[in-house]
């Protein structure tokens, strides 16, 4: 091998990269803009969930209940509904994911006998949203009791009982907010890496192929492994700057906690993009077309990253034979890797496992890399 | 006079895609500093000879030694030792004209010091002073021409493959194309060019005509001018040329027809219809003739009586 060649290589694939407007704006575009939708778009947080009112009594006491619910924020009331049939079109239109329906005997009942039910509906078509929904309703009523029952017991002199009572006190570690966002992000960043590292390579050979200058390139002495290298260095410091932005962004913009280590995140991140810049690559040597390499890249990496690596759908959750899937998804080792940098501050050391996952595939990736391409063209 | 050892050796190479056989058996020894022109038509296998001679193509059959390399084996070896400019042209028009030259410059490792007057000279032959800063794709076909040429002798290739390096080039620059070739191959460069352009022939030190993969016909262009096309050599303005082709392939006499521009070239054997029977010949048949003249055979008149029919005068020269 010849530093010489490479570096002519490399030099020569920086200024066609610079001058091409398609890869400039899949290196430094495509991560703002996948940054801006995928960092704001996708959030597991249910906030101000849509909330319909059916106050039969508007008492003191049901209003008390409804404050109840809009108050932390999780609520919103959307309408304030008159009749039962108002309920049914709020509920059709999808004008409400919930309504609450509070009897016009609810004080009273309340009164006498101590305990009066409500009604809650769930507009149960969005699964996810009516289990969290859910659980937040359950929450509030149950804090309401517990707030009733302490005044009530205070009111009348009844002491606590000492004995026969559990509480579980709380507390969560590394996400203490409870933020998706901080769950989500590092996610984002893996998402984007795999995509636009697989994007950009994917060009580099089949340019050649397409512009015919293949062939004036395979006649002069240059190797096949020169031609690699060459090729994916200046896409290499692309990912790395690529991934500095993320970084960036995510701590400074989106407020995403970084506890672990510059060194941790840098060595792990060139292990991801071997890994990616080399799919790219594999793929532009086998599609003679820019446009069929840059598809079957989309394809190959969008599907799979963004459902099978962790990133939104949690693989824990997912059935067996999906979770084996994932071993071969290798986005889902630097997810993890990278939530655990962020939000824990793991070292290497307790990264081994992702990382070991990872290392394989780079080792895979390498190996069949300095095989693909042949300087032939038969 | 001292043993030269031939620059290219090529026997029995062969080529075969599935069941088209694109090479066949060829046979060709080409000394050091030879011009020879490749011709044939489109098809013939020219530039497939040229690929498996550049290392690109793997051969099927058959062997063949560029500056003493085997092709099949030692292609990177041989790589170092040519220039080749492939039939489309190939360098980088998102580059300037300075960039695609230090970019092959590198590949080619031409040594840091020689660099740039190498350089300088790749420029001052393509005619290209003053706008080395321009991007390559702006430039005429003439010029993009010129510096690929310059490209490929950048590292002083002693051996150069030009496939149709002018086709598509203006009458002008092609000439000048041709003295740069003369000027190379004075300093001892051996050069295979092909070309479909039959007046690019005559600048050959030998010219190989191909058909069908086979060698057909090897000899400098004198040589093969004076080979006998087996009757005497008319020229005659008639029309519609179409229909007076068709008419005279069958009439005895006519050993062949073929349409020049915009003139019929006819062979005549002895025995057959003459030339002054001509103009009242295909007259009879509503073709408008005037009478033939007759005419010394150009190189193109040879390759078509070469080329059409069932001559095989392989080796005869």
């Amino acid at each position: 091998m010849n530093i010489r060649r490479v570096f002519a290589m490399a030099f020569k694939e920086t200024l066609q990269v610079w001058r091409d407007p398609r890869s400039l704006a899949i290196a430094l575009l495509m991560p703002v803009m996948q940054m801006v939708m995928l960092g704001y778009g996708v959030s597991l947080d249910i906030k101000h969930v849509p909330l319909c009112v059916y106050d039969q009594e508007n008492s003191q006491e049901s209003r008390a209940i409804v404050e109840r619910f809009t108050a932390p924020g999780w609520f919103s009331i959307s309408q304030t509904l008159v009749s039962e049939a108002d309920l049914r079109n709020a509920m059709d239109r999808g004008e409400c994911s919930m309504a609450i329906v509070i009897p016009v005997d609810f004080s009273r009942t309340l009164a006498t006998t101590g305990s009066a039910p409500i009604q809650a509906i769930f507009d149960a078509t969005d699964v996810n949203t009516t289990n969290i929904a859910l659980g937040y309703a359950q929450g509030t009523v149950a804090q309401a009791n517990a707030q009733t029952s302490a005044q009530w017991k205070a009111a009348h002199g009844v002491h606590p009982s000492p004995v026969g009572q559990v509480d579980v006190e709380p507390s969560t570690w590394f996400n203490e907010t409870l933020d998706s966002r901080n769950f989500i992000i590092p996610g984002v960043v893996a998402v984007i890496l795999a995509l636009v590292g697989a994007q950009l390579t994917s060009l580099t050979i089949s340019r050649e192929w397409e512009r015919g200058t293949m062939e004036q390139l395979i006649s002069t002495p240059v190797t096949a492994l020169e031609v690699m290298l060459g090729k994916l260095m200046p896409y290499f410091l692309i990912g790395l700057l690529d991934a500095a932005f993320c970084l960036v962004s995510a701590v400074y913009w989106f407020d995403v906690p970084f506890r672990g280590s510059l060194g941790t995140l840098f060595v792990t991140t060139v292990l991801f993009l071997i890994v990616v810049l080399g799919i790219g690559y594999l793929i532009s040597v086998r599609i003679r077309s820019q446009l069929g390499a840059s598809q079957i890249a989309l394809l190959v990496t969008m599907l799979p990253t963004t459902l099978l690596s962790g990133y939104t759908f949690p693989i824990e959750q997912m059935p067996a034979p999906i979770q084996a899937i994932t071993l071969i998804v290798y986005p889902r080792y630097y997810v993890t890797i990278l939530r655990a940098i962020f939000l824990k501050g793991s070292s290497l050391p307790d990264l081994w496992a992702p990382l070991l996952g990872l290392f394989i595939f780079a080792l895979i990736i390498i190996w069949l890399a300095t095989r693909a391409f042949h300087k032939r063209l038969d | 006079m001292t043993m030269v050892e031939p620059a290219i050796i090529i026997q029995g190479l062969t080529k075969r895609f599935q069941d088209f056989t694109a090479v066949d058996h060829l046979d060709l020894t080409i000394n050091q500093g030879e011009i020879v022109g490749f011709i044939g038509p489109n098809g013939a296998g020219k530039s497939t000879t040229i690929r498996m001679l550049c290392g690109l193509l793997q051969p099927t059959e058959g062997q063949a030694f560029v500056a003493g390399f085997n092709v099949g084996r030692q292609p990177e070896a041989v790589r170092e030792h040519i220039g080749y400019m492939s039939q489309k042209f190939s360098l980088y028009g998102d580059l300037t004209v300075r960039e695609n030259l230090r970019f092959f410059g590198g590949l080619y490792r031409v040594p840091r010091h020689d660099r740039g007057e190498r350089m300088a000279f790749a420029i001052a032959m393509a005619g290209l002073a003053g706008r080395e800063d321009v991007l390559v794709r702006t430039l005429a076909s003439g010029w993009k021409q010129r510096l690929a040429l310059g490209c490929a002798i950048l590292h002083r290739p002693p051996v150069l493959f030009l496939d149709e390096p002018t086709s598509g080039v203006e009458p002008e620059a092609r000439r000048q194309f041709w003295d740069l070739i003369h000027e190379l191959a004075a300093g001892g460069v051996t050069t295979l060019v092909s070309t479909h352009y039959m007046d690019e022939a005559e600048y050959c030190n030998r010219v190989a005509l191909i058909n069908r993969g086979k060698l057909v016909a090897i000899g400098s262009p004198s040589e093969l001018r004076g080979h006998q096309l087996g009757g005497e050599l008319f020229e005659m303005d008639c029309a519609p040329l179409g229909a007076a082709l068709k008419v005279l392939t069958d009439v005895p006499g006519v050993e062949e027809a073929a349409i020049f521009g915009d003139k019929l070239h006819i062979v005549l054997s002895a025995g057959g219809i003459t030339a002054g029977d001509l103009p009242g010949f295909l007259g009879a048949r509503g073709i408008h003739a005037d009478p033939p003249r007759r005419v010394t055979p150009s190189l193109e008149d040879v390759f078509v009586h070469l080329v059409s029919g069932s001559h095989e005068t392989r080796g005869a020269f």
